[in-house]
């Protein structure tokens, strides 16, 4: 069939899509080796060195060359960045700087050892980290690896060595990375070499020898990492295949859920799933189911399951927190809901995750496959944190005392009935203390009273009264049952006050969640926004809230809040840039003060909500990461539609405010200019009508339209100000010589410019320039006048343009007092006089009005004093790309 | 002796209709007023003007619109008054048919040279001279031979189109666009650099002071106009 050889459209998107965001990546380069010495080191530098003598611009991040001479005198002559240092309890350690790493921004960067532990308060707990940063960046990453390190490898290495290794590199890093190299060393040869301290120095080798280095050891591990390579090998295969359509047929995804307990299996659970998966090369999901039983536990114990999800997230599973009553329906659900073939659990010890939900899930769910993964015998015991805790509900030492008190209440009431009713009936009366203790006070108060009810009953009145013996052997039923009774009460109490507390603590979440939109949604100002965020963050999470939002240049700052509680700018940049919440309890900085959680809208990212919690250690149980995530959208939603209202109402206002100014500018326009027309006209034709006016008379009326002429330039000064300023002035930019415009200027000013000596000097090889005639003659006219006022009668004037670069430089200078020294810039303020109080009348916008024009047209405006005397003017106008003008033949 | 010019002024503004026919009549010509434009539509069809004198800033209809109108049936000289800064108004006006236009505000000399100009031009429009002199300049229009300080200048083609254009309009005001269609045709309504480019080279070779012009002049905006007097 001809369909089946065309290769799945969504998967070549998806492969599409990929290479796309892998061109921008840089690549990773894995230099994989069976056990340390083994010259993986040796290799890369090998091949940095080949890289080098070809001209790529490499840096050494990190080498460890723990002392070997071989590897020492390889990176002789590399450019090494300098380690950044760390202060950590008193020492010094020397760590790799990611920063400078990013701003050296190399080619490539060779970073030794891809496991490694970054000293806490680096950027990242992990090196790997470091590397995925770098790789974000688009530099290209050499590093080195250990079969041992390997995530999925781990137990197995371990239970071959005996020794387990807690730095480890999550399978998805390995499988992700552009090409492995496998640096391989027969067993022998390691051993030599050991021998011969090319490895580690004598007594450490020695002492390696015996423990890691043994020939079995070594052999088995030689083994697992040929075996992984060739694993990998076979996905580059299967890859090339698709790439190239070798194959037709497309495997259906078998996909996998995890369901992780809160059993010691967890990370062996997680380790084999992450290997099935990349087996049969299926995506995965793990999820925790957290019941009511489940919340009951310790916090501890519960952020270790949390820990469990954020391995499998590492490990490139979806993770997801469940909440239900049952946690087989609910994993059932989620299988159904995504798709997931089989269902991977763990065996447990424990009631929870024994064979009991295993069958569960199969009795529920036919259709699913259930894997049960076993313990591995070396198992070691599940690391847990204040078992002592273990009931959640706090007992106060209060309800001991009153259940003693009840029992000596009931002793009291009873020792005077004890001659008129029957021992049976006094027994009821103790029970019935017992019952009301495990009702009222919860489980071990009940067992309290319970053993002194006992304890009481037989003393004061199981005969032989005032002694502890029992004559008859029944009443040893009786204790019995009183024991059973307040036992069973107490666990149903305590179980349902438990349930009780739970549900209030969903339901205040509940409420407050809800309480919290409400308002977020009638806030109109980020002020609100931030009062409440802070408000809600205070009750939900016992922390202090700031707000970060973008300012108008574009950067984060924190929306009111306290100087001591100011957030950290670069963490909050850089969970900002990248989406992801950064700083206390994440991967990202944990060992910072507070936690940083972008707030994503639909449309960008629009801040960071910075937490400090008041008391630390500060871990968020599932449910309060759950609030927390979804208060940070609700905040962000709020935002954004604050944002974008404010957006819309200056849009609004602009547009009317537009409308009015341009409306008040033409009816000012006209209102003002008509009456001075007519006042100048009239004074004028004054002369004209009926006989002539005496000389006085004629002065006057000559005067007269003067004063009017200057008002009415003055009027259009100001109105052209305020155009120009407005942005409300239509540009007709058309490509013309300067010369014309020059021209008109001279001629327009002739009147005041008769009593100087104006000389123009324009090349005639200048080219045209775009510009707006009527504005660009304003400037000149403006210049000129400018020049003409300031300068005494009989001063030179000259207009010069040339050519500089991209520019057209245009200048009028003239050799009168020159400008005052210091004040060249602030003549182009409005309302700026040269010379204070100066006899020249004026009111200083001319020169604002040249800026004002110069600047619509992209160019600039410069005031000077020459050297040999006078002031100069220079405009500087953008050449741009003149058009052609045909030549006639 | 030629007889009294009648002008008819259109203008909204009663103290500047007065001033105006004070200047008016002080030249001698017989002055017309009109209010509105309707009322100057009126005036304009019945007393047979020398020359039309219109705002375009009137409240009952556009002035570009009047202008129009009056072309429609009239070949009378007509000239704007504008207190708007806008060039697109009185570019307007003048491609429409207007001969020239004065910004407000203007002088009472400025006034009646224009008037004077535009009232010699319609007088000599029928008559057809042969030879053109403004300055040092003398145009053949016969010979198509042009003479500067009795030597001749070469002129290209489209140079000496421009020139015939402007002297056949000597004082009007003509638009770029005007001259854009006349010279180089309807099509290149959207090259006025080409105009400017000659412009400037025709005033080299004809000017004596090209960056000064006398003769040759700019209208900011607008376009060109030539003047022979001195």
């Amino acid at each position: 069939m001809a369909a089946d050889d065309r290769p799945d459209p969504d998967a070549l998107l998806a492969q599409l899509e990929a290479e796309q965001a892998k061109a921008q990546r840089g690549k990773l380069k894995i230099f994989f080796g069976a056990s340390p010495g083994v010259g993986k080191t040796y290799a890369m530098l090998s091949a940095a060195r080949l890289l080098v003598a070809q001209g790529v611009d490499l840096v050494v991040g990190v080498v460890e060359t723990h002392g070997r001479a071989e590897t020492m005198a390889l990176a002789e002559g590399l450019e090494i960045l300098p380690r950044l240092e760390i202060e950590y309890r008193g020492h010094t350690l020397r760590e790799f700087d990611l920063d400078a790493a990013l701003a050296r921004k190399p080619a490539l960067i060779l970073m030794d050892e891809l496991a490694h532990s970054n000293a806490p308060g680096s950027r990242h707990p992990k090196r790997w980290q470091d590397i995925e940063e770098l790789l974000d960046a688009g530099i290209d990453v050499y590093t080195t690896v250990n079969v041992q390190h390997i995530d999925s490898l781990n137990d197995v290495v371990g239970g071959i060595t005996g020794a387990r290794i807690w730095e480890t590199v999550p399978d998805k890093v390995f499988d992700a990375a552009d090409e492995v190299v496998l640096v391989d060393l027969p067993p022998d040869e390691l051993l030599q070499r050991l021998k011969e301290g090319k490895v580690y120095i004598p007594q450490q080798a020695e002492r390696a020898m015996a423990n890691f280095f043994r020939k079995g050891n070594l052999l088995a591990l030689r083994e697992i990492s040929l075996r992984r390579t060739a694993d990998r090998v076979d996905e580059d295969v299967l890859a090339y295949r698709r790439s190239q359509s070798v194959s037709g047929v497309w495997p259906m995804q078998e996909s996998l859920l995890v369901c992780i307990g809160p059993g010691p299996g967890g990370e062996k659970l997680i380790r084999n799933a992450a290997r099935v998966a990349a087996q049969s090369e299926a995506p995965w999901h793990a999820v925790y189911v957290e019941t009511p039983k489940l919340q009951r536990k310790p916090d501890a114990e519960r952020a270790q399951m949390l820990k469990m999800l954020k391995l499998a997230q590492d490990a490139g599973a979806r993770t997801a927190v469940l909440s239900g009553p049952d946690a087989a329906q609910a994993a059932i659900a989620y299988a159904r809901q995504h798709n997931l073939g089989k269902v991977m659990v763990g065996r447990d010890r424990r009631p929870f995750w024994d064979l009991g939900f295993a069958y569960r899930l199969g009795r529920q769910a036919p259709d699913l496959d259930v894997i049960q993964v076993a313990h591995a015998p070396a198992e070691l015991p599940p690391r847990r944190h204040g078992t002592g805790e273990k009931s959640a509900p706090v007992v106060r030492r209060a309800d001991y005392a009153w259940a003693v008190a009840i029992v000596v209440a009931v002793t009291v009431v009873a020792t005077p009935l004890a001659k008129l009713l029957d021992l049976a009936n006094i027994v009821m009366l103790f029970l019935l203390g017992v019952f009301f203790t495990a009702v009222r006070l919860g489980r071990g108060p009940a067992l309290l009273s319970a053993f002194l009810a006992v304890a009481a009953f037989d003393f004061f009145f199981v005969p032989p009264q005032l002694s502890f013996a029992v004559s008859d052997v029944q009443y040893l039923v009786t204790f019995a049952v009183m024991l059973i009774v307040a036992l069973i009460t107490g666990q149903l109490t305590a179980g349902l006050r438990f349930q009780v507390t739970v549900a209030q603590g969903r339901e205040q979440r509940t409420l407050a969640l809800y309480e919290m939109a409400r308002e977020l949604s009638a806030a109109l100002t980020v002020e609100q926004i931030a009062e409440i965020t802070e408000r809600f963050v205070a009750q939900g999470f016992n922390a202090r809230a700031t707000l970060m939002l973008l300012d108008a240049r574009d950067r984060l700052a924190a929306v009111g809040g306290s100087a001591e509680d100011a957030p950290d700018i670069g963490i909050a940049q850089w969970a900002f840039d990248h989406g992801e919440t950064a700083g206390l309890s994440t991967d990202t900085l944990p060992s910072a003060p507070m936690l940083y959680v972008p707030l994503k809208a639909p449309m960008r990212t629009r801040g960071i909500l910075a937490l400090r919690p008041r008391d630390l250690p500060w871990l968020p149980a599932p449910e309060q990461q759950r609030l927390l995530d979804t208060s940070a959208t609700l905040i962000a939603i709020a935002i954004e539609r604050v944002h974008y209202i404010s957006v819309a109402q200056d849009a609004l206002v602009h547009m009317e405010s537009e409308r009015l100014r341009n409306s008040l500018l033409s009816a000012l326009s006209h209102d003002l200019r008509t009456p001075l027309t007519a006042l100048a006209g009239l004074a004028e034709s004054l002369t004209l009508a009926g006989p002539s006016l005496p000389k006085a008379q004629a002065e006057i009326a000559q005067a007269i339209r003067e004063e009017a002429l200057r008002t009415s330039a003055l009027v259009n000064n100001l109105l052209d100000m305020a155009r120009l300023e407005t942005g409300s002035v239509k540009l007709t930019r058309e490509w013309q010589p300067l010369e014309e415009v020059v021209g008109v200027a001279l001629q327009a000013r002739a009147s005041v410019l008769a009593h100087h000596a104006v000389r123009v000097d324009l090349p005639a090889d200048l080219p045209l320039l775009e510009f707006d005639a009527v504005l660009m003659e304003r400037v000149f006219c403006n210049l000129l006048e400018n020049a003409a006022k300031y300068t005494p009668a009989g001063s030179r004037i000259e207009i010069a343009a040339r050519r500089d670069g991209d520019n057209v430089e245009i200048s009028v200078a003239d050799n009168g007092p020159g400008l005052p020294p210091g004040k060249e810039e602030a003549l182009f303020e409005k309302f700026a006089r040269g010379h204070e109080e100066s006899a020249v009348a004026g009111v200083g916008l001319g020169l604002a009005i040249v800026r004002a024009v110069v600047e619509v047209h992209k160019g600039s405006v410069r005031a000077e004093n020459r050297p040999e005397g006078g002031a100069r003017f220079v405009v500087t106008l953008p050449v741009g790309e003149p058009p052609s003008v045909p030549v006639e033949a | 002796m030629e007889q009294t010019p009648v002008i008819i002024v259109v203008e909204d503004e009663p103290q500047i209709r007065r001033f105006l026919r004070t200047a008016l009549e002080a030249e001698g010509c017989a002055v017309t007023e009109a209010g509105t434009a309707e009322r100057g539509l009126i005036e304009a069809g019945t007393r047979k003007p020398d020359l039309v004198i219109l705002d375009l800033g009137l409240p009952d209809r556009d002035g570009v619109e009047v202008v129009r109108d009056i072309r429609a049936w009239s070949g009378v000289p007509i000239l704007i008054l504008s207190a708007r800064a806008d060039e697109n108004d009185k570019v307007a006006a003048l491609d429409a048919g207007a001969d020239d236009y004065l910004t407000k505000p203007f002088g009472v000399g400025e006034l009646q040279a224009r008037m004077r100009a535009l009232l010699r031009r319609s007088a000599r429009a029928s008559a057809n001279e042969p030879t053109v002199c403004f300055g040092d300049v003398e145009v053949d229009l016969a010979q198509r031979r042009v003479m500067r300080a009795g030597a001749e200048v070469h002129l290209t083609p489209i140079e000496y189109r421009l020139l015939t254009q402007l002297i056949a309009n000597t004082g009007r005001v003509l638009t770029h666009q005007q001259l854009l269609r006349e010279v180089w045709g309807p099509g290149h309504a959207g090259d006025s650099h080409y105009l400017r480019v000659y412009m400037t080279a025709l005033r080299r070779k004809l000017e004596t002071n090209p960056t000064l012009p006398r003769h040759l002049l700019t209208e900011s905006g607008v376009g060109y106009r030539l003047v022979t007097g001195n």
